[in-house]
């Protein structure tokens, strides 16, 4: 168990690189607190695999340094590091049985035999594979596979950190469901540190206390997902989290109205914004639907379940708005913008607003 | 589903049947039909029954050469399969150093049989022979022509340096198709070399070096060219293969019932023993 700092790592796969294009992760300076459930979200090829391999020991950052508990370990070995990671693609050593690759990492290690056999047994329980222990893991199905790979991180208690590279992707929704909450009762448990990067942000917002927000190999966002949800420090943020994503529209500012083509919106404050391509963002979640305020042209209404997505044009521009289930849309459609749910951005990057 | 059955499929594997046929099947059937029968030449044959067979499984000079074979090709296998996968262990995976290696590597098997014996005969030889001339100039009493163990050694030499690249090449294609999550995962577990060798990379090899095995066997218990090469069969019998006195036999003293029941017997070796090669090898796969 540590705590696991960051501090301005940079990596390039290439051998010199020169401008920031050539590093898959451009700069990363986070503390991952001691026993704390993060969530690693982000698109395909932002640097979330990359960095994980960095905190594992398996890649030696270009630029940076890596601490555990304030030790610098960024020339330790994997080995040294004690660190348990489970990957993007599921790997099983498929001429053991399926007892033998759990046992595999702490024989390693030369834990006695004895406690080998409680932690193998307490893991094939957990992730419902008891009955096939004595099983070649080679015949198994690819969900097996990937709960063995999951099973293998998850069977030494004593490590620093344990690392998720998206674990659950080929394991269906129900026994998703199961293992996840598994995975928060363990931490719970035994309080180790863990990071879990997921494309999922359901996923990501059920598991985790804090979620790092990652964007083209760097770190755009760290918060609770009460925070990443009202107050996306990014344009990128408010997109990529909530479904549908945020409304983000170019607007002019002056004082506490922005412009918006021919309509004013009021402000909860005057943005501290005088300079840069200004956006006002709002989640289609504070964009209300009815006979007062802006003028819409509706184009299309999705029935999600519980809720009601509606497509519309506003200013030419496409917005959406979510009502209830039992609303519907009036006859001459208008919208207006909740100011608790309003954000502003210069430059893609929130600022924040005066008086 | 059910099947179609469709005889238009026969005319299809036809073509493949008749060159099989002028290929194989007719040549070991000429072979058979020597090997019961008995000439004075002028294409006059009589019938000889079993007498090749018992004449021959009965002979010394056989079972001396199929002992020879054995000994021969145990002793080949087991310097090139450990050997080939050393090297291959060892190859850079990428970089500029690949096809440096692989070119290197694939050398030896680009040159024709009797061309590296001839480089070894005369490789070999004390008195011009760059290998020969050094030894014998270190104190080392080394002659293939006369002393058998020193004819056994340059042949081994010279089949270990011919053939191992192709046991090299084949582990090497079965080690690069590894992907890199498999070494990444065995440090995470803290897996030591030797077990990453047992664990990954040897059951990943698993099958090419059945192939290897099978083909350095058959090759090596067939061997003839380059020990004809070198030493004749000398000195003495004591490098004489089945297949140089089978040509011995054929050609030499133009016996051919005799080299026909000869080949026979020979073809059935090989085929037997490949086949408990290949059983062996794949059960025991199955059984892990
Ligand atoms: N071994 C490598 N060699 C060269 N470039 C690499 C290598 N691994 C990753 N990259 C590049 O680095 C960038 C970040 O990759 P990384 O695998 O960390 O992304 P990721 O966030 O894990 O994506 P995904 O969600 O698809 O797994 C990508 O542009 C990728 O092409
Ligand atoms: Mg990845």
């Amino acid at each position: 168990m540590a705590r696991i700092d960051v501090n301005h790592v940079r990596h390039s796969y290439l051998p010199n690189p020169r401008t920031d294009a050539d590093f898959a992760l451009r700069e990363v300076h986070h503390t991952f607190e001691d026993g704390g459930a993060y969530a690693l979200l982000g698109p395909s090829g932002c640097g979330k695999t990359t960095l994980l391999n960095i905190i594992s020991g398996l890649l030696h950052p270009s630029h940076g340094q890596l601490l555990f508990n304030g030790r610098d370990v960024t020339n330790l070995s994997t080995q040294e590091r004690n660190i348990a990671q489970v990957f993007q693609f599921p790997v099983i050593y498929d001429t053991m049985t399926v007892y033998d690759n759990l046992a595999f990492p702490l024989r390693n290690r030369g834990v006695p035999e004895a406690d080998v056999d409680r932690k193998v047994r307490e893991t094939l329980e957990m992730i419902d594979l008891a009955s096939w222990a004595k099983k070649k893991a080679r015949g198994l199905t690819a969900d097996q596979k990937q709960k063995i790979s999951l099973g293998r991180g998850l069977v030494r208690s004593d490590v620093n950190a344990i690392l998720f590279d998206e674990p659950l992707t080929v394991i269906d929704p129900h026994m998703k469901w199961v293992l996840r909450s598994q995975l928060k009762q363990l931490h719970r448990r035994f309080g180790y540190t863990m990071v879990y990067v997921t494309h999922d942000q359901t996923e990501a917002l059920t598991f985790a206390d804090q979620v790092v927000v990652m964007y083209d190999g760097g770190i755009v966002q760290i918060g609770t997902p009460a925070e990443l949800f009202e107050r996306p420090r990014h344009t990128f943020v408010g997109y990529f989290i909530g479904s549908p994503g945020m409304n983000v529209m170019p607007v002019a500012i002056d004082g506490k109205t922005a412009t918006l083509g021919s309509q004013r919106i009021e402000l909860p404050g005057a943005p501290k914004a005088d300079s840069g391509a200004i956006e006002l963002g709002i989640r289609p979640e504070y964009v209300r639907l009815g006979r007062d305020g802006m003028a819409v042209s509706i184009s299309k209404v999705e029935d999600v379940g519980r809720h009601k997505v509606v497509r519309a044009k506003l200013e030419g521009r496409d917005i959406a708005a979510v009502i209830g289930e039992d609303e519907t849309v009036p006859a001459e459609p208008k919208v207006r913008f909740d100011p608790a749910g309003i954000n502003i951005y210069a430059d893609s990057w929130r600022v924040e607003m005066g008086a | 589903m059910e099947k179609t059955w469709n005889n238009k499929a026969w005319f299809l594997v036809l073509p493949v049947l008749v060159l099989v046929a002028f290929s194989a099947v007719i040549p070991l059937m000429t072979v058979v039909n020597y090997s019961v029968q008995d000439t004075f030449g002028n294409n006059v044959f009589f019938w000889a029954g079993t007498e090749w067979f018992e004449e021959l499984l009965s002979s010394s000079r056989f079972w001396e050469a199929m002992v020879r074979n054995l000994i021969f090709s145990f002793i080949i296998l087991s310097i090139q399969v450990p050997l080939g996968i050393f090297i291959a262990l060892n190859m850079p995976k990428k970089g500029w150093g690949v096809p440096v290696c692989l070119v290197l590597m694939a050398l030896p098997l680009l040159i024709p049989w009797n061309v590296v014996g001839t480089i070894w005969q005369v490789f070999g030889r004390n008195d011009i022979g760059l290998l020969g001339y050094y030894v014998n100039a270190l104190g080392i009493d080394y002659n293939y022509v006369q002393d058998p163990f020193d004819a056994w050694v340059t042949i081994i030499i010279m089949d270990v340096w011919h053939w191992t690249s192709l046991v090299v090449l084949l582990c090497y294609a079965g080690l690069v198709s590894i992907p890199d999550a498999f070494y990444q995962a065995a440090k995470i577990d803290g897996a030591s070399r030797w077990a990453v060798f047992r664990y990954i990379q040897l059951p990943k090899m698993q099958r090419v070096l059945l192939i290897a095995v099978l083909l350095r066997f058959m090759d090596s218990f067939m061997i003839y060219t380059e020990p004809f090469v070198v030493t004749g069969g000398g000195p003495g019998n004591s490098t004489t293969f089945l297949s140089i006195d089978l040509v011995k036999t054929a050609l030499g003293q133009f016996d051919l019932g005799p080299a026909a029941a000869m080949s026979l017997v020979y073809f059935l070796i090989i085929l037997l023993l490949s086949w408990v090669f290949y059983t062996v090898m794949t059960n025991y796969d199955a059984e892990r």
